[in-house]
């Protein structure tokens, strides 16, 4: 009872991770494609200037929470998807170095590097997160031991590329929808415009990754999964319904339902396991061979429990904090990136 | 070449260069916060100024710090898989109650702090400040507890193959853990005292803005000087500490070979492992060892031959380490102790603002060696007792440590150099941009 809570817990973690993330992530994809001048740029940057680094801690915690209540499955997965986790990992740190130094010279070469090393640093999490999942939910090589059996390109194989690609539209869209959000003038009008268009590519994908999905796995036999992937279709239905009416909060809030219903969807399915081997089901590790003993599961699940309500009022008062529209008089100011 | 060592290489690299933006970030934090309360108290713009810029400097410094910290976490399992699955029960959990309860609010409050200067009220905007000292603060206890348990494991079992945890409150109640922790801390607050006395020094060296300057030198010298003292203190309590649980750490960082009462200690010594003595010994003080380590003249210190020698540490690198931290530590409050004294004409003993420009780097070079000896002296454990370093690293193929161990070699000595360079700019560019 208790793994399985703690399975709940450890899904929720990511799911929310993704959810904050991903917007964050999103936006530095779309700057190169959509700012056309420095001013617009530095909007680009202050829309996700207070919110990143509070957001990416939820991948610490998510990683921590791994850690400490299923440690098998958190020492075979990081060490099996070494290469994949060290390039995330290398993002994360160029991006964070990209956000913060940007600003800290005036010089336009310094600027224009830092801008594509964003770029690039945004992009790569959100395909090797759609590619570790994607491996995740149709298994890896891993035997009695949890030592690998695979390398690299086994990583890179059909489905797991659509579903980073899949991951890729779903943060773009998500980035557009805050980036509307956020601004006004001619940056809000084309990020809205583009995301109606990334609406639909999100759309068009998600459903090309749930045909691969009910044809990789067996997420389908399991009735629990049919109530995420429901809300994940609500979520993203709505994200174009608030579009349309120019609601721009709610459709964000929408897409947030959506990855999370997402998310979901995807752990059900694996539910019990973590990490499911493709050589054989016996060498899966799963809620019960590879998670902590009960002291741990309930210490970790108080201080879970008391803490992350915390977290999450203090962080929505951050967000209530700096939900304002950034106009040229914040690019002035004094704090601006 | 050796996974093995190639694992201990990067986990070296990596942890080091984290630590190279951690300890200001734990002592200027707090100066700042200080500097905000003064201002909130007094309202005098000057220590706002004063905050905003020490703030700049500290936000170029912190940002490394973050991220160089997420490869940590991550390490233990890409590369350190087996320790990860055999101690994660305990070890595992330390380090996921420092994400929610430490890195949370650390990173959030930082932006309420870049972001909030006309969003938020004065007294708001000061307690983010002392919400990020305090949260920082409060991730180095949960670190360092979670480091203390492999130094020295307590409130364990070993069952299903694995040590499971048993008691909770003993783990975080570890005495060698808090002993590290404080003298770590206290360490971090007073090179922070120095960073900021030496960049003052630099620009009282120049006359510029000499009312801000001194102020400032003010709050960096009894930083300074107060916490140098305290780090001695609890560095003396460390080694006591170390005597009782980890001996075979203690005798190498004397290099002291043969078990005896009235042990002495040696001012210059020169040691040869490979025969299992010491080239050179000058110097002795008679018995002063045994009283260091125990309070006691009489007490027996065991040497190093009373262990296996598959259970010695590397004793030259320890000993070493050990004395460069002890030598640097003695400096330190000599030198804090006359900057302080100095304090209110500091502009007029230019050869001291000289030597303070200088030091700088040195409180760093002390706090790795300290680490050095916690962490090469712990060896060949990777937990004490428990656990070898070799039995502890993941299945993965030597070729892809090597390549990610490059990796990081290259771009983090890139970006050292970028913040460092950029520290350093805006250092000397002075208040008046901000």
């Amino acid at each position: 009872m208790l793994e399985t809570i703690w399975f709940a817990l450890w899904a929720l973690l990511w799911g929310i991770y993704l959810a904050l993330d991903g917007f964050d992530l999103g936006v530095g994809i779309l700057m190169p494609f959509l700012a056309r001048n420095e001013n617009e740029r530095r909007v680009f940057h202050d829309s996700v200037g207070p919110f990143w680094d509070g957001n990416e801690v939820w991948l610490i915690t998510a990683g921590g929470v791994t850690f400490a209540a299923f440690p098998t499955a958190y020492a075979v997965m990081f060490s099996a998807l070494y290469a994949p986790l060290l390039i995330l990992l290398f993002a994360l740190i160029l991006r964070a170095v990209a956000l913060e130094f940007r600003s800290k010279l005036a010089n336009p070469l310094w600027r224009k590097k830092w801008d594509g090393i964003l770029f690039l640093s945004s992009l790569a999490p959100a395909l090797i997160l759609g590619v570790f999942f994607s491996n995740l939910f149709i298994g890896i090589p891993i035997d009695q031991d949890g030592v690998y059996h695979g390398n690299l390109l086994m990583l890179l194989n059909p489905y797991a590329l659509m579903g980073g690609i899949f991951f890729l539209a779903l943060f773009c869209l998500h980035g557009a929808l805050w980036l509307a959000f956020k601004s006004v003038g001619q940056v809000h009008m084309r990020t809205a415009a583009l995301a109606k268009k990334l609406w639909l590519t999100t759309l068009i994908l998600a459903l090309a990754y749930l045909g691969m999905t009910a044809f990789h796995t067996d997420f389908f036999h399991k009735p629990g999964a049919y109530v995420p992937l429901a809300i994940a279709v609500i979520g993203l239905l709505c994200v174009r319904f608030f579009l349309g009416a120019d609601r721009l909060i709610e459709a964000f809030l929408s897409n947030m339902v959506m990855i999370l219903g997402t998310a979901f969807f995807g752990f059900i399915g694996i539910f019990p396991d973590l990490v499911p081997s493709d050589i054989s089901p016996e060498f899966s590790l799963n809620i019960h061979n590879a998670a902590s003993s009960p002291l741990t599961l309930k210490i970790m699940f108080g201080v879970v429990i008391c803490v992350v309500p915390i977290v999450l009022l203090y962080q929505w008062w951050v967000y209530r904090l700096f939900s304002h529209k950034i106009t040229d008089q914040d690019i002035d100011g004094p704090d601006a990136y | 070449m050796d996974v093995v060592w190639l694992s201990r290489l990067q986990f070296a690299v990596t942890v080091f260069f984290h630590f190279i933006f951690v300890p200001l970030t734990l002592g200027l934090s707090l100066i700042i916060a200080v500097m905000e309360t003064c201002y909130v108290r007094s309202g005098n713009e000057v220590y706002k100024r004063m905050a905003k810029f020490w703030g700049k400097l500290f936000l170029i410094n912190f940002a490394l710090g973050v991220v160089t910290g997420i490869t940590l976490e991550f390490q233990f399992g890409t590369n350190w898989s087996r320790y990860s699955k055999y101690v994660g029960d305990v070890f595992g959990s330390l380090l996921a109650i420092e994400a929610t309860v430490a890195f949370f609010l650390e990173s959030t409050f930082i932006a309420v702090w870049t972001f909030g200067w006309n969003k938020v009220s004065k007294r708001t905007h000061a307690a983010a400040i002392w919400l990020v000292a305090i949260a920082g603060n409060i991730s180095a206890l949960w670190i360092i507890l979670a480091n203390g348990w492999m130094q020295n494991p307590v409130g364990y079992v070993m069952k299903n193959g694995r040590a499971e945890l048993a008691d909770f409150f003993e783990v975080i109640a570890n005495p060698y853990a808090w002993g590290q922790f404080f003298h770590t801390i206290t360490a971090s607050w007073m090179l922070a005292g120095f960073f900021v006395m030496g960049i003052c020094a630099w620009h009282l060296l120049r006359k510029n803005e000499v009312d801000f300057f001194k102020r400032s030198f003010r709050f960096g010298a009894h930083f300074a000087l107060i916490f140098a003292v305290i780090t001695a203190a609890f560095g003396h309590l460390e080694g006591q500490s170390v005597a009782k649980y980890q001996p075979a750490k203690l005798a190498a960082m004397e290099s002291f070979w043969n078990t005896e009462a009235h042990a002495p200690m040696h001012l210059f010594v020169v040691p040869d492992p490979q025969n299992a003595r010491n080239i050179v010994e000058f110097g002795a003080i008679p018995s002063m060892l045994s009283i260091l380590a125990y309070n006691d003249p009489s007490a027996p210190v065991q040497g190093l031959l009373a262990f296996p020698k598959e259970n010695r540490p590397p004793v030259t690198e320890t000993f070493i380490s050990f004395r460069i931290m002890v030598g640097l530590g003695g400096i330190f409050i000599l030198l804090a102790l006359i900057a302080w004294i100095w304090r209110n004409r500091i502009e007029n003993h230019r050869r001291i603002l000289n030597i303070l420009v200088w030091l700088i780097p040195f409180p760093y070079i002390a706090i790795m060696a300290g680490w050095a000896v916690a962490e090469i002296g712990r060896q060949p454990w990777i937990v004490y007792n428990l656990m070898r370093t070799t039995d502890a690293v993941s299945p993965v193929p030597s070729g892809s440590v090597l390549t990610s161990l490059i990796a990081f070699g290259v771009i983090y000595f890139i970006l050292g150099a970028l913040d460092i360079w950029l520290i350093g700019r805006f250092a000397r560019k002075g208040p008046a941009t901000v």
